[in-house]
């Protein structure tokens, strides 16, 4: 059959399992934008801003486990899509950027609305190509598709100029891929495996430090039969959270500069770590020279680069968690370690941060745990970055893979509206809370406008301090409280969501909480509150920049401390 | 200890290539000495000559990042195996009637060859490795050299079929995708 190039990308996309792209037209991709709507099998979600399509998709992704897809135009839409591609990058996220292209006879001529996106990308990007010719769109999509998801997912952008969508070829698919320098290695070697179980066999103090590797695996089983066999604690990261029960006996939470004191100090004296799925990001490490002196380390990964790049292994061991855990797992012994349980119980007695202090006025944590109790933790958690961010990491209980949705690597403020959008169109049937913190809700505000206009049924709590939270904390902490720059004016939150015909409560006392966080629940649709919380709250335990993760600060005045 | 390594690349002739390797040396701070690059026997391939600088696990983390580019299909640090590495340099030397006499005595020393005679200058091409180049060009540096180009370093292994030694009827790159029996002498990753 004869096709249009437009026809012929939206068939690859529909053979790659694409239901959904996340959308904003232009004037390059008016070609495809006819062609859409004759493939019904594509839903096209039009975003307000192209960082919007990119979040959107990356989160999309996240809860879905398939490839996300974002559409932008050229010049300005396609870097409007950079920080959501970054992001994606950052965290390991399969995504598939299209964008369109001035026609090639004006690519290099600095035409209207050219850029040069293939080369802008190139650092945040798997891989990407200018596809100059229709023979060449369908393996560029497959390949692209291919490369988005298989060994350690990450994004891809495909740039079409204008005439490819338009020029016509007889059209044969062909699922080959021809990739000769992509083979990524899914399994294990068998020697180092066994080396690693040795070390687990005979480990004292061993520690599971599990990743968002897991997630991306889906290697939840394996990894709570490892834990359960041997006994061992399992310490999450922060982009781990939800992939070992957190109400699990053998959970000691999530570690790193705001993780618990617990889980630090159990990474700290461990003689073994396990580190699955994970790089030792500089936000867990702290600082990397005293970082598990005593440990021994055996680092599982897909990627082999990450393996020796910011911590020194004992035992590298490269393939996809699922296969290395489920050889792994037939020569570990049971094992009981009753006596470092008992010593991380009692890390953890000592030190409680999970706490809720009491308050007359609303703490920032006291809403997360009562969004907790309201849903009983069966809602996927979608959050900005900063204060509000941590709170809802460490003040609900997370028993779900992919129930916590954020933004850990480049830490993209802004994340919390698309990427709730993102979450919901990807699973429509689950409760959808949005974390944003006042800062970071006004980056992407756009977004309620697309909430409404796909009726969305997203919960969007707004921590309202009048400050960029986090930045203050380090300006009180470490800058003196030198605050500059981080003092907010705030518009009337609800009042905005009115404009967008969205329906919201303000709340400013704590009795009105939690009939306000039901009342977000029985409505229908896309509800806001803004909370007005305590502004000057803090988020501990906090590790300073570069020292040890056991020298983190704990609230000050554990004495006014309740137990909740 | 910081020294220099020799890294060889097999890459797909594709559009970029060459970007998305100096981006990525570039993005994690690698102290690149030279690139060279060129056709080899097998049509769409190029090899790469990259000479790095920095300590043994610095290296490595060079070496594993590249192999991560979609288009590198092998890279192999081959500093190790005392490799053949040559460069090439072409200089253009003042000389006058009684310089001209001495500039060709040191010419014949490092085996260098004349390419070009000018009332007033000559052009020298020289091939050795980077330590005989630097030599003859502090030597030269005393006549007035005019100006000077020089190539990166590219270098292959000695004797038998070296790391990106492309063999008939086998895949490019080794496919691990199924367990490979314990016997089987792999590498560590």
């Amino acid at each position: 059959m004869i096709k249009t190039g437009a026809e012929i990308l939206c068939e690859c996309l529909i053979k790659e399992g694409v239901e959904v792209i996340f959308g904003f037209p232009g004037g390059v991709l008016l070609p495809l934008y006819d062609t859409i709507p004759r493939y019904p099998q594509l839903r096209h979600i039009l975003v307000r801003h192209e960082q919007g399509a990119a979040h959107a998709a990356d989160a999309y992704a996240r809860v879905t486990g398939k490839m996300g897809v974002c559409l932008a135009t050229s010049g300005p839409g396609a870097t409007n899509l950079v920080t959501g591609i970054a992001n994606a990058y950052l965290d390991s996220v399969p995504l598939l950027a299209i964008t369109g292209q001035v026609p090639t006879h004006f690519i290099g001529k600095d035409a209207f609305q050219e850029i040069d996106i293939t080369g802008i990308t190139v650092p945040i990007t798997k891989y990407n190509q200018l596809v100059l010719d229709i023979n060449d769109l369908a393996k560029a999509v497959r390949e692209a598709s291919y490369v988005a998801q298989v060994g350690r997912p990450g994004p891809v952008l495909l740039d079409i100029p204008r005439d490819v969508f338009q020029a016509r070829i007889e059209f044969n698919y062909s699922d080959k891929v021809d990739l000769p320098g992509f083979k990524p290695k899914l399994f294990g070697h068998p020697a180092q495996i066994k080396k690693a179980a040795d070390l687990v066999n005979s480990a004292e103090r061993p520690v599971i430090i599990a990743g968002h590797g897991i997630n991306i695996s889906k290697a939840f089983p394996e990894l709570k039969e490892l834990a359960e066999n041997a006994q061992i604690p399992v310490v999450t990261t922060f982009l781990g959270i939800g992939c070992f029960h957190e109400s699990h006996v053998l959970s000691y939470g999530w570690l790193g500069m705001h993780g618990m004191g617990y889980a630090n100090k159990a990474v700290h004296n461990a003689d073994l770590l396990l580190a699955v799925g994970m790089r030792f990001d500089d936000r867990a490490t702290g600082g990397v020279s005293t970082f598990a002196p005593h440990a021994r380390v055996v680092h599982i990964d897909v990627d082999a680069a990450e393996i020796g790049k910011n911590i020194a292994v004992d035992v590298p061991i490269v393939g996809d968690l699922r296969n290395v855990l489920q050889v792994l797992n037939k020569q570990i012994e049971r094992r009981e370690h009753i006596g470092w349980l008992s010593q991380l119980d009692e890390w953890r007695s000592q030190h409680p941060a999970m706490e809720i202090r009491h308050h007359e006025d609303i703490l920032p944590q006291y809403i997360i745990r009562q969004i907790h109790e309201a849903t009983r933790g069966d809602t996927i958690i979608v959050t900005g970055v900063g204060q509000a961010q941590m709170w809802a990491a460490q003040y609900f209980y997370y028993d779900r893979p992919n129930s916590f949705v954020s933004s850990g690597g480049l830490g993209t403020m802004g994340f919390e509206l698309p990427g709730a959008i993102g979450a919901k169109v990807g699973c429509p049937q689950e409760t959808v809370w949005c974390i944003a913190g006042d800062g970071g809700f006004q980056m992407t505000v756009q977004e309620l406008a697309t909430m409404v206009q796909e009726d969305l049924d997203i919960n969007i709590a707004v921590f309202n301090n009048g400050w960029l939270g986090m930045v203050r904390q380090w300006q009180e902490l470490i800058y003196n409280k030198r605050y500059f720059g981080t003092q907010l004016y705030n518009p009337d939150f609800v009042k905005i969501a009115e404009a967008y015909g969205i329906k919201g409560v303000k709340v400013s006392k704590k009795i009105d909480v939690r009939p306000a966080i039901h009342k977000a629940m029985e409505h229908k649709g896309p509800f806001l509150i803004e909370f007005i919380v305590e502004p000057e709250e803090n988020v501990y335990p906090f590790v300073p920049p570069g020292k040890t993760i056991v020298e983190f600060l704990e609230m000050p005045n554990p004495a006014a401390s309740v137990k909740k | 200890m910081d020294r220099k390594h020799i890294l060889v690349a097999l890459v797909q002739d594709r559009p970029g290539v060459l970007n998305r390797i100096a981006s990525m040396l570039r993005r994690r701070n690698f102290n690149i000495e030279s690139i060279a690059v060129g056709h080899i026997e097998q049509p769409g391939l190029s090899r790469m000559t990259i000479v790095v600088e920095g300590d043994d696990a610095n290296i490595e983390q060079v070496r594993k990042q590249l192999d991560k580019v979609i288009e590198v299909i092998r890279i192999a640090d081959i500093t190790g195996e005392s490799p053949v590495a040559r460069e090439m340099a072409m200089i253009k030397v003042k000389a006058t009637p009684s310089t001209r006499s001495e500039i060709i005595q040191i010419v014949d020393i490092f085996r260098a060859n004349i390419v070009d005679v000018a009332p007033d200058s000559l052009i020298l091409v020289v091939t050795g490795t980077s330590d005989k180049v630097d030599t003859l060009i502090e030597l030269l540096r005393g006549f007035g050299i005019r100006e000077m180009s020089r190539t990166g370093t590219i270098a292959l292994p000695r004797g038998g079929p070296g790391p990106l030694t492309i063999e008939e009827n086998k895949p490019l790159r080794h496919v691990v995708e199924q367990a490979a029996p314990e016997e089987e002498n792999l590498p560590d990753w």
